[in-house]
């Protein structure tokens, strides 16, 4: 598995889960995990996500995340598993 | 491998809040085998070396900052001591042009830094020596990303208070933009990856990838929010911190190895400060509790402080390197310019800290027309406490000129607001005048 973390945070609106799953989706990226919680109207999610049968790679993945979070008003990461790995895990 | 979602948050919040990034990718080249004769066929030979490795470079640093989604600040080139190219040719012209080639190829690849327009003259110049000391303040004044130093001092051999005299010297002949660029160093490491210390020491492969962390804001966080911890869980709450912050320098130094092909060589544990605010080690000092950095308790707070990015640092990499401390460059951590433009920070409490820290004096502005004897007993000072203590110091100091103590000066970018400091009444000093070397401490007989 090539995992990725995807977190996006901003003004709570409808539509934010929709439209960042759906660019997942367009690019056969699988949803392993999913948190998300609204506190005070901000919406906070992270993703753990499987790249290993995408059509992209990491870069090209969020270059098309982030602009879809500048159509919802939203801020888009990408990540490799690897730093969470790295940083949590001895 | 399952995350609990407050780890990833954990994780987010140093990279998009806390200005957690690596701060430089050095990649440490010999280029000795490029010695010639002549300086034509020298600046052939070292563009032969260099250039099928620049070429790669940055690509290499942008394909891993990408993949993983962390940012990296600069990225840094280090070839070995020009002082040991210049041996054969012995001639500061010939320096110069050497200075300006690896100033043009840095810009034409993408590298923001070059370090190793360096000499050591710990005990003594050699012919090389001379010729890049003759050279040093036109080098520096006619490129924009050369670095160098000149090492005045060793644990092994003293401090050769001709080399500390030449450097003083050499400083004030300097434009602000260039001084920056240039320290009077002892014991200078051979795998650092921060600039002007950084060079491609002897005892290295022909390539290797050091790294330089920062995150000054991941530590400081963790500290505000401990107000009522006693000393040693406030400890143990920084050696954590730097722990995470050093691990990322060690995956990011291993990808980039990986993607270049050359071995992964160290990760310097420092927290390095930069201009941003939240991106402060004064910052840091203060949140211990201190009123302004510089008051009593100042060594205290950053003896605390270096010893637990140390421990936590230690276990993060299999490599440790460089310098490893914490850095206090005064212009390049907005909180400690402001500390020095108040009166807070003097040259006397930088002094100080050199007993707990690696930095020496760093980035402090100095008046344009400031006696030539002051500057060099300060370098004087800070070379015998390296030497007493054996540990690696450096002298950075920029002149402004027409400024007098208390005055601004914008370097931007990384270097910062540079605040003109007080070097104190004394124009004439005559044991900065004296020749010659002092004798090593006994530290040197632990050594045999």
């Amino acid at each position: 598995m090539e995992l990725a973390v995807v977190s996006v945070l901003g003004a709570d609106r409808v539509g934010i889960v929709a439209g960042i799953a759906s660019v997942l989706a367009r690019h056969n990226v699988n949803i392993i995990d999913i948190s998300q919680t609204v506190v005070r109207d901000i919406f906070s999610m992270v993703m753990v996500v499987d790249m290993s049968k995408a059509d992209i790679d990491i870069a090209q993945l969020r270059k098309e995340l982030e602009e879809e979070g500048r159509r919802l008003g939203v801020m888009v990461g990408v990540y490799h598993i690897d730093v969470f790995r790295y940083m949590q895990r001895i | 491998m399952r995350f609990d979602p407050s780890e990833i948050g954990e994780v987010l919040e140093m990279l998009l809040f806390r200005e957690l990034d690596i701060r430089a990718v050095t990649l440490s080249v010999n280029t000795l085998p490029a010695i010639r004769p002549t300086v034509g066929d020298t600046l052939a030979a070292l563009e032969e070396t260099l250039e099928p490795l620049l070429k790669r470079l940055r690509p290499a640093v942008e394909r891993v900052a990408s993949r993983l989604g962390v940012k990296i600040v600069t990225v840094r080139l280090a070839v070995s001591p020009i002082s040991i190219m210049l041996e054969p040719i012995g001639k500061a012209e010939a320096a110069v042009e050497i200075a300006k080639h690896l100033d043009g190829l840095a810009e034409k690849h993408g590298v923001d830094m070059v370090g190793g327009f360096s000499a050591f003259v710990h005990a003594g110049v050699s012919r090389g020596d001379a010729a890049l000391m003759e050279a040093l303040p036109e080098a520096l004044n006619s490129t924009r990303r050369l670095a160098g130093f000149l090492n005045v001092a060793s644990t092994a051999t003293g401090v050769n208070m001709d080399a500390v005299r030449a450097a003083a010297e050499a400083v004030l002949k300097m434009e602000p933009h260039a001084a920056a660029r240039f320290a009077a160093t002892a014991n200078m490491p051979e795998d650092v990856p921060f600039m002007p210390g950084a060079y491609h020491g002897l005892g290295l492969p022909d390539a290797v990838v050091n790294i330089a962390v920062s995150g000054p804001g991941v530590i400081e966080a963790v500290v505000r929010n401990m107000p009522n911890a006693d000393v040693r869980t406030l400890h143990d709450a920084i050696k954590r911190a730097a722990f995470k912050i050093t691990r990322l320098g060690e995956l990011v130094g291993r990808e980039v190895a990986k993607e270049l092909g050359v071995p992964f060589g160290s990760v310097d544990l420092s927290v390095a400060p930069s201009p941003k605010v939240g991106d402060s080690v004064a910052a840091i000092l203060e949140a211990v509790g201190l009123p302004r950095v510089g008051a009593p308790g100042t060594l205290f707070a950053l003896a605390l402080f270096v010893d637990a990015v140390k421990k936590g640092g230690a276990m993060a990499t299999s490599t440790i390197g460089g310098l490893s401390g914490a850095f206090i460059p005064v212009s390049e951590d907005v909180v400690m310019a402001e500390a020095a433009r108040e009166g807070a920070l003097t040259f006397d409490t930088l002094k100080s800290t050199l007993a707990v820290c690696n930095t020496g004096i760093d980035m402090a502005g100095i008046p344009g027309d400031a006696p030539p004897d002051a500057v060099a007993a300060l370098i004087a000072d800070v070379m015998a406490v390296a030497v007493a203590l054996d540990k690696a110091l450096g002298v950075r100091l920029v002149p402004i000129p027409g400024a007098k103590p208390g005055d601004v000066y914008d370097l931007g970018g990384l270097y910062g607001r540079v605040v003109v400091m007080d070097l104190g009444k004394y124009r004439d000093i005559p044991l900065a005048r004296r020749k010659g070397t002092a004798p090593p401490a006994v530290e040197r007989l632990k050594k045999g």
